[in-house]
């Protein structure tokens, strides 16, 4: 497409992210204790399945209903507006933990995902990542699921605990995670 | 435990320049797999990125509005009860996506050094002074044609271990939401001019110059304001918006 500028390039987060980006209640996009929260939790991790302790994890994801909230008040957080958006730092154990709701399918059909970028100081550029529902019927015929060998396509996909999701981040190694890009990225 | 030793800078010069003499033009992101820069050696995936078209929340971007931004937050310069230590400047610039179209009301962070090249952090360690009156945090939102300000002051290089005599030059980092999840990006932007360019694999993991160009503000004397700062101009391109957009969306 000959009308697109040329992006401005990213670069690392860097490791002193730390007094600017998080902030009160950043990783709950619900407050914990509502009867419907969910916590979807994972760590960060890197080719030698060592933990990153500064890494950024985000998430943007639609509500239970599959509406796409178009609601300011993610840093505000006035405890009763859902905005859909989270941030969370990974702690020394390299985990991250958002407190949130289960998010439905935008579109009949769709297999309801969170979106997932991923931040850290020795990550040049940020990654993007699907988290997807575990268990959801969509699953089976979602375009990017199918696309993927099994034990690529099983690093997309949450699995259910006691709390609500687990989803592990691996920058590189066996257990890799899929990371995406976008046309005209 | 062996402690590492840490490569000279000619060393890391030298795997700079084999990397940019191999690069293929026109690469526009860094490259992730870069290592010059250390800290990616273990950090950066190995297989390719996934192709996919984006879909549902990835064509819709999270919105932030005045109960999240205090207007005051974009002056970095006021945080404290006293004066920050340094030269006193204003960013200034315009967020547009790939087609031109301006980024409006969206949310713009921005952290950096103070102008002895110190954070605010317990993990820095380079003995250079606190200033009890910087904090070195700001943000703001974007306005309906897209520009966005920050009063601060000008960030001191700072040392990083990456190599032996390793120097970051100044810069600012910058947080950026766009319309479309798919065009969320962090960055750092620098000064005009800065002699640790070549030496830097950050800067120089960008491997095509006119890219990396793009991360360089200017001077711009129309922002400089009469007694009180010198003004920088830095305007910032989005990657395309995917979502198809109604006429009257255009420029909200
Ligand atoms: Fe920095």
């Amino acid at each position: 497409m000959s009308d697109r500028l040329r992006p401005t390039p990213g670069q690392t987060v860097g490791p002193f992210f730390h007094y600017a980006l998080p902030f009160a209640g950043d990783s709950e996009l619900v407050p914990p204790g509502r009867p419907d929260a969910i916590r979807l939790h994972g760590r960060v991790l890197d080719g030698q399945v060592a933990p990153l302790q500064d890494a950024l994890v985000e998430i943007w994801q639609a509500d239970p209903e599959g509406v796409v909230v178009q609601e300011p008040g993610s840093i505000h957080r006035d405890g009763w507006t859902f905005t859909g958006w989270g941030r969370a730092a990974t702690d020394n154990t390299g985990r991250y933990s958002f407190t949130t709701l289960l998010p439905g399918a935008t579109e009949p059909g769709a297999a309801p995902f969170f979106a997932v970028t991923v931040f850290a100081r020795g990550l040049l550029n940020r990654l993007f990542t699907r988290a997807y529902v575990p268990g959801h019927p969509a699953l089976v015929d979602d375009a990017l699921l199918s696309s993927l060998d099994a034990t690529r396509r099983q690093t997309l996909v949450a699995a259910a605990d006691a709390s609500g999701l687990e989803f592990d981040i691996h920058l590189q190694g066996d257990r890799e995670t899929v990371f995406l890009t976008y046309p005209g990225h | 435990m062996t402690t590492p030793t840490l490569a000279t800078q000619s060393a890391i010069s030298d795997e700079i320049a084999e990397i940019a003499a191999g690069a293929v033009p026109g690469g526009q992101q860094p490259q992730l797999d870069y290592a010059p820069y250390r800290s990616s050696l273990l950090r950066h995936p190995t297989k390719d990125l996934q192709q996919v078209d984006p879909e549902g929340i990835e064509l819709w971007a999270p919105c932030f509005g005045h109960q999240d931004v205090d207007p005051l937050e974009a002056d970095l310069t006021i945080q404290h009860s006293g004066e920050p230590i340094g030269e006193r400047i204003t960013i200034a610039g315009r967020v547009v996506d790939g087609s031109s179209r301006p980024v409006a009301h969206q949310l713009v962070e921005i952290w950096q050094a103070n102008a002895g090249g110190r954070y605010i952090h317990q993990r820095d360690q380079h003995p250079a002074p606190l200033d009890p009156n910087f904090t070195g945090a700001g943000r703001c939102l974007t306005d309906a044609d897209g520009t966005y300000t920050f009063q601060t002051i000008k960030p001191g290089p700072y040392p990083w271990k990456n190599h032996r005599n390793a120097w970051r030059p100044a810069h600012v980092h910058f947080s950026l939401f766009g319309t479309d999840f798919t065009q969320r990006m962090i960055t750092q932007m620098y000064f005009p001019g800065d002699p640790l360019f070549a030496l830097d694999p950050i800067y120089q993991s960008i491997t095509d110059q006119d890219d990396r160009d793009r991360l360089v503000a200017t001077y711009d004397h129309d922002l400089t304001r009469p007694e009180w700062s010198t003004g920088y101009r830095w305007d910032i391109v989005l990657t395309g918006s995917h979502r198809t957009w109604m006429d009257d969306e255009d420029h909200t």
